[in-house]
């Protein structure tokens, strides 16, 4: 009784209170009045464009000429068109080689990250620098040591004694297809190793001191033990660096610009050059809707592997 | 670790583990490097005999004033400053509010909303930047800092709700369900309890944000034309190339300190970056 | 101060699982009432509906003499202790107190006085200041403990609140939660799944088991008199022994038998267990009514058993035996010399047998 219970004007019931703070303490309402502003924006700016592309995609609309219905004639004519297949074909080449390599090297990269070792948090941060450099910006410091006069790269492998002339590493069709691989793995790596560095984290070290109490080597220890749990954490990486790769755009553009003769433009690229370069809208917009079937691909295998993993 | 002979150590770890570093770190160096050496010794071609490439005796601020005096690139940098602020202001709140609806509410729909939030995140800007062009023309916004202020939260809301989701998921329900009987709304309760301590998760997700929408490219290149709108990776591209002449002092210049801003955020902040971009895959 | 009543009161999780069937309660004014039962027995959604954080799917509940199914938790001036002591982990121990208040808008001054009178009275004055990740599992409870009481709320909800803590300090603050509830007199309702918390702490204590009341009563009148065998099994510890028994008839009394003992019924019961002569039902005895026999017992009231496991306790000994094909344990005096595998003569307190019937189980 040591408690002097003062006046206590509180009791059941609701005070006096506006109508929307009431509204709001219904979940379903509260919900909606939070989704509201993230709703509008994603409709009016990724909704309205993906159906506004589809209709420009089926009219032959240019830049300032309002366009009329021509069915299929864009897509059909993309489809006889032999820089779009070469497109088709760099960009299919470019993202399957890129992601064996990105995630050949992150992994292994991530690997050593993940031993025990001096100055490690340091490095780490460093080797992260390709990823947050805007990438236009670096793939310049690419392109100027790709410069078929002033190239450091030419320079050091005339030194080591590789080569006796010149490298023309832009200049050259499959060369320049090359070039911009590298530039796009180099870019990669570190988002890969990063990545898979934390799912390795998250592997009990008791599962590998586990394992080599029974004896078993490091191969195996990393085949059995390692790279199956590492494996969820492994797919939704590669999908996702799988979608960027596929509409990638800026390092193409910035390194060749899909030259040399159209040899390494992607979808992005060309459906750039023909959208705003020649102003054909209709047709540019046909040629990025033509990612859409690959790209939903990825999304459905992407959901369904989620959907999988959370009712495990 | 179980470790094996010294040698062992060398060739298995600090060998390719130096490769790596050298590697991902040199076009960096290229770019400091560049940026302080003079036009004459920059125009000297690798087979020369005195090309010394790799350091410089002559080091200059000529590219580097020549930038700041000769071109719009401060116009540039402030630009992209406000867009990238502006835009991630937009992402957090739209994301936070989003994100906790979809993680803590139970309504109708929510299933299949939070399905869609995640496709939207998964849409390439490449995919939708020639009708979109379109739309940002007959909203009259093209060539206004709106046109990019108003469409990067189109990649940015879906990955900022998507992080934030994670991150709401790990507080337990008890707090804002104590909070609501303490005598706060629902709203109030997230507002008071939820978002503060989901702060760090708010800070990862922000700085992504930030560095996100100063490397967007293709949306500021074809929503924006007068050079004195213009982003810093579209100005560098556009203004310091011209026809096939490159300026590569300058350029490299731009490079170099277009690059800071996003690295310092990012020098600032690594836990908090590491944690949104692993947290970005998560899912 | 308020009562609370629960009348009919159903929960459906999505159509499907149905948690809470038909409750019905009555808490009075200051009492102290548990809910207990197994998990998934449907007490902390009852908990949860008083307290409005559950939607109610049908039935009221009243708090004083107001139904509240539609009020937000905000609005029902109640105040609740989780398990996980839910404290805010970005305020300081005086902020976490305060919030419920500041959220009331509280005059300054008030709030600094009820804090600080809630410190006192949970000796947590020391720690005002400090963040809740900087408190031991005990300190925590003792802040959760202050931010309900500085509320001087109508209703006290308690949800397994001493279930994080270890077996000595949660012994320490169910002494201390009585105490608290003695001197201020609020209304609680207590959730636990353990019988000893209930029996302990509750004025009344309510039994459920998958979403029903079993048995709604004192401490001593669940233990003396359970409803049915649920209760008779989940209240007491060691837990109460049941036989398959089949009833006879035989030399003018009743016989309850089975291939180990063979006990005649008290004459008090006789009436309720003619009605089952020649069928099956179950007979429980509580380990404590159990005792070695001496010479002076009726063999009618004791029957023969080998010793299995002999559990020393201090206090007690506790005997598993053999009896027949079935097992029991008896609870006997700390003096007693027994050994495994020894024969020895078990006598019952006649008065404390209970029967229940197998269908219904409920005690007959």
């Amino acid at each position: 009784m040591a408690i002097a219970y003062a006046s206590t004007p509180r009791r059941v019931g609701a005070p006096h209170r506006g109508p929307i703070t009431s509204l709001l303490e219904d979940e379903r309402w509260l919900a909606m009045a939070l989704l509201l502003p993230t709703v509008v924006l994603l409709g009016l700016f990724i909704a309205y464009p993906f159906f506004e592309g589809v209709y420009l995609s089926i009219t032959n609309t240019k830049v300032g000429v309002p366009g009329a219905f021509v069915g299929f004639a864009n897509f059909d004519k993309i489809w006889n068109d032999g820089i779009f297949r070469v497109a088709v074909w760099n960009t299919v080449l470019y993202t399957f080689v890129t992601t064996v390599f990105k995630l050949a090297l992150g992994l292994w990269l991530a690997l050593l990250l993940n031993r025990h070792f001096k100055g490690k948090a340091f490095v780490r941060a460093f080797i992260l620098l390709p990823f947050i450099i805007p990438t236009v910006l670096s793939t310049f410091a690419w392109k100027w040591m790709f410069d078929p006069t002033f190239s450091v790269i030419n320079w050091v492998l005339f030194k080591l004694g590789v080569i006796t002339g010149r490298i023309n590493w832009l200049g050259d069709p499959e060369l320049a297809m090359i070039s911009v691989i590298i530039v796009n793995v180099w870019r990669g790596v570190p988002f890969y190793a990063i990545s898979l560095l934390a799912g390795l984290q998250t592997i009990s070290p008791e599962l590998h001191e586990a394992a080599a109490i029974d004896g078993a080597p490091p191969w195996k220890r990393f085949w059995y033990v390692t790279w199956p749990l590492l494996l969820p954490v492994t797919m939704v990486v590669v999908l996702f660096s799988v979608i960027q790769t596929f509409a990638d755009f800026q390092l193409v553009y910035v390194l060749t610009g899909g030259g040399p003769a159209n040899a390494t433009h992607l979808f992005a690229t060309y459906a750039y050059q023909i959208g705003v370069g020649t102003g054909l809208l209709s047709e540019g917009a046909a040629i990025s809707l033509a990612m859409f079937p690959v790209l939903f691909l990825v999304v459905i295998i992407q959901l369904l592997y989620i959907r999988r993993v959370e009712t495990h | 670790m179980i470790e094996g002979a010294k040698w062992k150590r060398w060739v298995f770890f600090y060998i390719p583990l130096a490769v790596f570093i050298f590697s991902l770190l040199f076009p960096f160096y290229w770019m400091i490097i560049t940026t302080v050496r003079p036009d004459a010794e920059l125009y000297r071609p690798w087979n020369a005999p005195n090309y010394t490439p790799f350091w410089t005796t002559r080091p200059t601020w000529e590219h580097v004033d020549y930038l700041l005096s000769e071109t719009l690139f401060s116009t540039w940098m402030l630009n992209t400053m406000l867009i990238a602020l502006a835009s991630t202001a937009i992402s957090l709140f739209c994301g936070l509010l989003a994100g906790y609806a979809l993680s803590r509410l139970k309504f109708p729909f929510a299933g299949s909303l939070g399905t869609g939030i995640f496709v939207t995140y998964l849409v390439p800007q490449t995919l939708l930047f020639i009708p979109l062009a379109d739309i940002i023309r007959n909203f009259h916004l093209g060539d206004t800092p709106w046109a990019l202020i108003l469409t990067y939260p189109t990649f940015l809301i879906p990955f900022c709700t998507w992080l934030m989701m994670g991150y709401f998921k790990a507080i337990p329900k008890e707090l804002e369900e104590c909070a609501r009987i303490d005598g706060a709304s629902r709203f109030k309760a997230m507002i008071y309890i939820i978002f503060p301590i989901a702060v760090p998760g708010i800070l990862s997700a922000g700085i992504f944000a930030f560095t996100l929408s100063w490397n967007e490219f293709i949306y500021a290149l074809v929503f924006l034309s007068s050079p004195e709108q213009k982003t810093v990776p579209v100005g560098v591209t556009s203004e310091l190339i011209r026809g096939d002449v490159f300026f590569w002092g300058p350029l490299m210049a731009g490079a170099l300190l277009g690059s800071i801003p996003v690295a310092m955020v990012y020098s600032f902040f690594v836990e908090h970056y590491v944690a949104g971009l692993t947290g970005s895959v998560k899912g | 101060m308020a009562q609370v009543v629960i009348r009919n009161l159903n929960k459906k999780f999505d159509n499907e699982v149905h948690a809470v069937k038909d409750v019905n309660l009555e808490i009075r004014d200051k009492e102290f009432v548990v809910l207990v039962g197994p998990s998934g027995c449907g007490k902390t959604t009852t908990l949860r509906m008083v307290a409005g954080l559950e939607s109610i799917t049908s039935g009221n509940v009243l708090i004083g003499d107001k139904v509240v199914n539609d009020l937000p938790p905000m609005d029902r001036d109640i105040a609740m202790v989780f398990q996980n002591y839910a404290l805010y982990p970005h305020m300081s121990v005086y902020q976490n107190m305060a919030f419920g208040l500041k959220m009331r808008k509280f005059e300054r001054a008030e709030i600094e006085q009820r804090v600080h009178a809630a410190a006192d009275i949970l000796g947590i004055h020391e720690l005002l200041q400090r963040k809740p990740r900087q408190l031991s599992g005990g300190q925590r409870q003792r802040v959760a403990l202050g931010r309900a009481i500085v509320r001087h709320p109508q209703v006290f909800l308690f949800d397994e609140p001493l279930s994080n803590l270890d077996a000595k300090l949660r012994v320490q603050m169910r002494v201390e939660l009585k105490k608290l509830h003695d001197r201020l007199g609020t209304t609680a309702i207590y959730v636990t799944h353990d019988q000893v918390e209930a029996m302990t702490l509750g004025d009344r204590v309510v039994v459920m088991k998958d979403g029903l009341v079993q048995q709604v009563g004192e401490p001593l009148e669940l233990y003396n008199t359970p409803a049915n065998r649920f209760v008779a099994g989940f209240i007491g510890s060691p837990a109460m022994n049941f036989a398959a028994v089949t009833v006879s008839d035989g030399g003018g009394a009743l016989w309850a038998g089975n291939d180990g003992l063979r006990i005649k019924v008290p004459a008090p019961l006789s009436n309720r267990i003619g009605a089952y002569v020649g069928k099956p039902l179950t007979m429980g005895i509580r380990p404590e009514d159990l005792r070695i026999a001496n010479g002076a017992d009726p063999t009618d009231l004791s029957f023969g058993a080998v010793v299995e496991v002999v559990e020393k306790l201090g206090s007690e000994i506790l005997l598993d035996v053999k009896v027949g094909g079935g097992s029991m344990v008896a609870s006997v005096e700390p003096t007693t010399l027994t050994k495994v595998r020894d024969q020895v003569r078990l006598a019952i307190n006649p008065d404390r047998l209970h029967f229940f019937d197998n269908a219904s189980e409920a005690a007959i």
